[in-house]
């Protein structure tokens, strides 16, 4: 699935139990519950570890969800805004992480700026329907896929550190 | 005062000027042909001015039975790219009686490589551009376009609002839904609301590597759904250790995008018009030029609720239908599926040499699953469950938000 590294901080994110998607009313809110805890577990688990990167909000209904992300390359942090919806079929099917303002500097994104995800992910997700959440899409879609882009963008020059943009 | 000659040097001019006049107007002329006026009743007789001559001579030829019914169907093509664009022309060339396209992006050069939209039309929407060319095609074809993403909440109730009632006559459902998309979620999306409502569609799909391709017919309840397995892919044989994804996400193929519109729409024809054996399942492999076809049933623990409960009153309804020959015939073409040489994959070899994880239906050569699910009890516990806390809802937002 992942190197052992990444398999050992996806091991520590808590798994979810309700299997409802936004359509199903009171046990969506259950979901939604159980999707804020183990975020906000894995991103103490984060913290702990010196290794925060990301932060996540959804609107009331918990179907449209948006924060920042950021990568550290030698020593200078590189910070993306980050967006998706939850699709009517999750969990069955994962949402789709946008960084919007990525869109068109790289092939290994659809159109919007949707991330393109390994041949991996999607088994791996779908052999854990319902008890991966929001925070494995972190852990085994969008860090990864940050970890192999983002030093790729920079190497190319196609994206520049912002304060050293502005100077 | 002009002399004589500057006149007529002045009457060359402007000659000239009037040629190039002309040039442009038939040029504009061109681009913006008459359209031709709507037809009421479609015409058998072969003149060039008809449109529809060459497909009533299906009927002389006794091929379909009754090719006007063709104006009495709605259909419903979700995705206007590659494979939908080509199947809306296809069917709008046929004289379907209405289209519903649904797509929510807009047309760029890098769709250039494939079939029916034009350099012209990038920055439009697909359904728009859609539209707008299919009209000109045949005046006679009713449009209903959508420009919206239907996996979101609120489209897709849109969405299942227009399956219902997006008919031919407004308030009856569409006879039939077309999956023309390119991504997992989409599919799961149209499976989800067929389920629901109990609508016959049709999948359609072409690898990421461009060179192979299905469709798939889904009545809910009878035959397997979308989520019934996990997707099918046909096998292109290529070693997936020589196929190189570095910096690419899909490459595509007019080609094969127009093979699996052609089969997808022949199949449409077929199932509407009553004519021919209609595919549950046609595979092509462009490698090998190989097409498998098979048919699924229904798989009783699927995932989805609706999908199981198809199958209740699918099971019900046969029971209380008179034994009849149309049940026999059933019968007949899963024989003559096996004639075709199916070779069932022993699961155990299967699994030992994929380390899969997960039992694999057995599908006949040519047809696999992208991946296998394992049993509900013998999975892999990953990391520990949730602890149930007090926290409300609002609380968890608020703690995540001072993180």
């Amino acid at each position: 699935m992942a190197d052992e590294a990444t398999r050992k901080i996806v091991s520590q994110i808590p798994l979810l139990k309700t299997n409802s998607g936004p359509r199903d009313k009171e046990l969506w809110v259950q979901r939604l519950r159980e999707e804020y805890l183990s975020l906000i577990k894995y991103v103490e688990n984060n913290k702990a570890a010196d290794n925060d990167w990301f932060r996540l909000e959804s609107n009331k209904e918990g179907t449209r969800w948006f924060g920042k992300c950021w990568y550290i390359h030698e020593l200078l942090k590189y910070e993306f805004d980050m967006e998706f919806d939850i699709p009517v079929t999750y969990p069955a099917t994962a949402p789709e992480v946008a960084i919007p303002e990525l869109d068109g500097k790289t092939a290994k994104m659809y159109r919007g700026g949707k991330i393109c995800l390994t041949d991996h992910f999607k088994p791996l997700w779908a052999r854990n329907v319902p008890k991966f959440g929001l925070a494995h899409l972190m852990a085994l879609g969008l860090g990864p896929w940050l970890a192999v882009e983002i030093p790729d963008l920079i190497a190319k020059g196609i994206i520049q550190h912002k304060e050293q943009q502005g100077s | 005062m002009a002399t004589v000659e500057e006149l007529k040097l002045r009457i060359r001019e402007l000659e000239n000027e009037l040629i190039k006049c002309k040039q442009q107007r038939s040029q504009e002329n061109l681009q913006n042909p008459v359209l031709r006026a709507k037809i009421d009743k479609m015409s058998a007789e072969v003149v060039d001015s008809n449109p529809y001559s060459r497909l009533m001579a299906l009927k002389r030829m006794g091929i379909v039975e009754d090719y006007e019914k063709i104006r009495s169907f709605a259909v419903a093509v979700v995705g206007v790219g590659g494979v939908g664009s080509v199947t809306a022309e296809m069917l709008t060339r046929c004289g379907i009686g209405k289209l519903l396209l649904f797509d929510y992006d807009k047309v760029e050069l890098a769709n250039m490589n494939r079939l029916f939209f034009q350099p012209h039309q990038a920055g439009l929407s697909k359904v728009e551009a859609a539209e707008h060319t299919l009209r000109n095609i045949n005046p006679d074809v009713i449009f209903e376009t959508h420009n919206y993403n239907i996996t979101t909440m609120d489209n897709f109730t849109h969405f299942m609002d227009r399956i219902s009632n997006g008919g031919l006559q407004e308030g009856k459902c569409v006879d039939l839904v077309l999956s023309c998309v390119d991504n997992f979620e989409a599919r799961m999306a149209i499976n989800t609301a067929c389920n629901e409502l109990g609508q016959t569609w049709m999948e359609s799909g072409v690898s990421e590597n461009a060179v192979s391709g299905h469709i798939q017919l889904i009545i809910p309840g009878q035959t397997a759904c979308f989520a019934c397995a996990p997707p099918l892919v046909v096998a292109a044989n290529i070693d997936e250790k020589t196929l190189k994804k570095d910096g690419v996400c899909a490459a595509s193929l007019p080609t094969t995008m127009g093979v699996v519109a052609g089969i997808l729409v022949q199949n449409v024809l077929k199932y509407l018009l009553g004519f021919g054996t209609v595919s549950f399942y046609l595979g092509y492999n462009a490698m090998q030029d190989f097409f498998p076809t098979m048919a699924m049933k229904a798989n009783p623990q699927c995932d989805d609720r609706h999908c199981r409960r198809q199958q209740e009153e699918y099971i019900k309804k046969e029971a209380e239908r008179p034994k009849q020959e149309v049940a026999e015939e059933e019968e007949e073409v899963v024989h003559e599926e096996n004639d075709w040489g199916i070779e069932l994959v022993s699961e155990i070899t299967a699994a030992e040499l994929q380390d899969a994880s997960g039992p694999k239906p057995d599908l006949p050569e040519g047809i696999t699953v992208a991946y296998t699910i394992p049993n509900k009890d013998g999975e892999i516990n990953s990391g520990e469950t949730l602890e149930e806390t007090d926290q409300s809802l609002e609380e968890l937002m608020a703690h995540m938000k001072k993180l």
